[in-house]
């Protein structure tokens, strides 16, 4: 009954229960903090990563979701001021790198106005945009594109101090150092902290991710708080 | 039947020179050029050639006649350049007009003259809509451009020649009016032969020994019975669309509108034919005689209205109307087949073969230029060649992407300098220094060796590094040339995630 009503009032606030074609998103443990314990679609995510070092992690673990969205022939679009990624490495995160379309843009200002152009059009799955900074006012125009058109869109914010934005959601993803099976040297799986600083009508939380072969698995046990990062504080 | 028109600009330097400068308007003033050592009179005025001057004369037989007269230099080039951009303007005519230099044009009015409701109105509106500009014209319209040539320079009444009746048109006229050369226009008049009336009828043997074949042919050409090759200033495109409007337009919805109507106007006759837009203009003819326009194009053939104008929208902001646009025209230099299956693949959906994925690609690069680029794998070892841009949205992958080595999701453009800590040859560094921040390997994998490609570039070989610091970030380094060679050099290229 309780959570009847609760489904109901969040599809009144624009909260789609999942499109039946997308169900395959599902991230385990961290689904209990979304609204209706599914991965918002159709909004605009936003990621802060102010160093190249979480752009790289952050990046990691956007295309891991976006991998499950654009499956089976799902197309992307990546805008940036000047590209960054290596396309040949979307492979290892289940994204053939020749579905994405990359984006070159001028100038900051053009970034924001292609990046609103893509959310518009129904025939992508997924849009990326690469910025220094957005202002409510642009993330709010981003937001009501995609309510039309059910594209999921994902914001790398480079800004150190992040502003207030109307985005669904804020991350912040940062490497941890990766496990080897049985203690042998060399570099193990790809392993993040995931941090949801942010997420409308759902309960913030901390997780530790790896990638392991085009899937997430995330550690059951508490989370090591690394020594350059502040305790965790309840967000929200 | 054909119909052609001669403009004849009577005195087109001296006109645009008293545009210039309206004084000029009344006083007798005359051009001058060096010729052999001396000035001579290389264009006049009306009001000159009242007082007895005529082009060609020397500069000082004119002073003699006419003390006060005024003297310019002439500039033939900038001439000429007014003569084309006059020639434009008369496209509003016809879409058909030719140069005849140094002071005149041809045009193709076939199948023109009922838009102005007969050929005697559209020549006076011709004659009017000049003469207003500020030029002195003499405007003929007969079947052959020969006969049009002839009637506008020597006819006692130019306008238009009826149908079929050029040829008594001619016979009253000079031999000058065939375009001679000088030497055999000379000739006949020594021989007396002051009117082409008097020798049309000759037997033409006789007239080839006396006078060469080219005088022949000018006959001909003016006759009929010779075709005149002219050659149009803009070649006409085989889709376009001209809408010329009543009152000048000045507003952007009407300028909208004009444009949505030809582009419906366009759209059909594709559709009708099967085809597509790929490049598309959009030119407004402006009442001052200039022409704004835009273009688009399109990655893959179009004939979808709402999409062209959605292209052209983002652009029509840049159209100037200025005091008013008269005509609108638009036209598809570039059009591909568009067939009917394309169409399906709407239906269908999703996927790189969406027609609104190749809109969206459409309306960003009208927008900030092509700089959209997709990728697909190519078959080399150093990183930077390892894929390559694809040439269309639909082009499949020769290869597969490879999966067997470690690359970073993000790279630097260019590989950065940094300083590390490497005691142990070819084992990874102990530290690195990057702008400033030092940061100890805790983890790392390699070498991995990448020769380069000899037969593309030469240079020293790079050993890839993948590393992890401390605070668990991974890095892609890689060491330029050997370990012994004491001038290797250590970059950072990229960041794992």
């Amino acid at each position: 009954m309780l959570a009847q009503l609760q489904s109901d009032i969040l599809r009144l606030q624009g909260f789609k229960p999942a499109a039946s074609g997308l169900g395959a998103l599902s991230l385990g443990v961290i689904d209990e903090a979304f609204p209706n314990r599914t991965f918002p679609l159709a909004a605009v995510h936003e990621l802060w990563a102010p160093a190249p070092e979480a752009v790289a992690a952050s990046s990691g673990f956007m295309t891991g979701l976006m991998a499950a969205l654009m499956r089976p022939r799902g197309v992307a679009v990546w805008i940036s001021t000047k590209r960054t990624v290596f396309p040949p490495a979307l492979k290892a995160f289940g994204i053939k790198p020749d579905r994405v379309l990359f984006v070159e843009v001028p100038r900051e200002r053009e970034a924001l106005w292609a990046m609103e152009e893509a959310l518009k059009s129904p025939a992508l799955t997924a849009v990326v945009g690469e910025l220094r900074d957005i202002s409510f006012t642009a993330s709010r125009r981003l937001q009501l594109a995609v309510e039309q058109s059910q594209v999921t869109g994902f914001i790398i914010n480079r800004n150190v101090k992040p502003t207030t934005t109307a985005c669904v959601s804020r991350w912040r993803i940062t490497s941890l150092p990766s496990e080897t099976p049985d203690a042998l040297p060399g570099i193990g799986l790809p392993q993040w902290r995931v941090e949801l600083l942010r997420i409308r009508n759902g309960r913030p939380g901390v997780w530790q991710v790896q990638w392991q072969k085009n899937r997430f698995v995330i550690a059951t046990d508490q989370p090591p708080a690394t020594s350059d990062q502040q305790p965790f504080q309840q967000a929200g | 039947m054909a119909r052609f028109i001669s403009i004849w600009f009577r005195y087109l330097a001296t006109d645009w020179f008293s545009l210039l400068n309206p004084e000029y308007k009344k006083m007798p003033f005359v051009l001058r050029q060096p010729s052999h050592g001396r000035m001579i009179v290389s264009a006049v005025n009306a009001a000159a050639v009242r007082s007895g001057i005529s082009c060609g004369m020397a500069l000082a037989d004119a002073r003699a006649l006419l003390p006060d007269l005024h003297v310019l230099d002439d500039e033939p080039d900038k001439i000429q350049r007014v003569l084309y951009k006059l020639a434009e303007w008369c496209m509003r005519f016809t879409p058909w007009v030719a140069l005849d230099p140094p002071d005149g044009l041809f045009l193709d009015a076939t199948g023109c003259a009922h838009l102005w409701g007969g050929e005697e109105k559209y020549v006076q509106e011709m004659t009017k809509k000049l003469t207003a500009r500020g030029y002195t014209v003499r405007v003929a319209m007969a079947d052959t451009p020969g006969a049009a040539w002839a009637v506008a320079h020597y006819g006692k009444n130019p306008g238009v020649v009826p149908a079929g009746g050029h040829m008594e048109a001619l016979l009253p006229l000079p031999p000058e009016a065939l375009r001679l050369e000088p030497q055999v226009v000379e000739r006949l008049h020594k021989l007396g032969l002051h009117h082409i009336k008097q020798f049309i009828h000759l037997p033409r043997a006789a007239l080839r020994k006396r006078f060469g074949v080219g005088f022949l042919q000018q006959l001909d050409k003016a006759v009929g019975q010779e075709l005149e090759p002219l050659q149009s200033i803009q070649p006409m495109e085989p889709y376009h669309e001209r809408l010329p409007c009543l009152e000048p337009i000045v507003t952007a919805t009407g300028i909208e509108i004009a444009l949505k109507q030809l582009l419906e106007m366009l759209c059909l006759r594709l559709q009708q034919g099967q085809k597509g837009v790929r490049a598309a203009v959009f030119k407004g003819h402006r009442v001052d005689g200039k022409v704004e326009q835009i273009s688009i194009a399109t990655s893959r053939a179009s004939h979808q209205v709402s999409h062209l104008f959605k292209l052209f929208e983002i652009k029509l902001a840049t159209i100037e109307p200025a005091l008013g646009i008269e005509l609108f025209v638009l036209e598809a230099p570039k059009v591909e087949p568009h067939l009917p299956q394309q169409e399906k693949m709407w239906e269908a959906g999703g996927g790189l073969d969406d027609v609104r994925l190749a809109e969206l690609v459409d309306r960003l690069s009208n927008k900030i230029g092509e700089r959209i680029y997709r990728y697909l794998p190519d078959e080399h070892h150093w990183p930077e060649r390892s894929f390559r841009e694809a040439t269309s949205l639909q082009e499949e992958a020769m290869t597969e992407w490879r999966t067997d080595v470690h690359r970073p999701l993000h790279v630097l453009p260019v590989p950065e300098r940094i300083e590390v800590t490497a005691p142990i040859p070819d084992y990874p560094p102990l530290l690195f220094r990057h702008k400033g921040r030092v940061h100890t390997i805790v983890k790392a994998d390699g070498p991995e060796r990448i020769e380069q490609e000899w037969w593309l570039q030469q240079g020293q070989h790079r050993d890839y590094y993948r590393v992890e610091d401390d605070e668990g970030n991974r890095y892609w380094l890689f060491r330029l040339g050997h370990y012994h060679d004491e001038t290797f050099q250590w970059f950072l290229h990229g960041y794992f995630s």
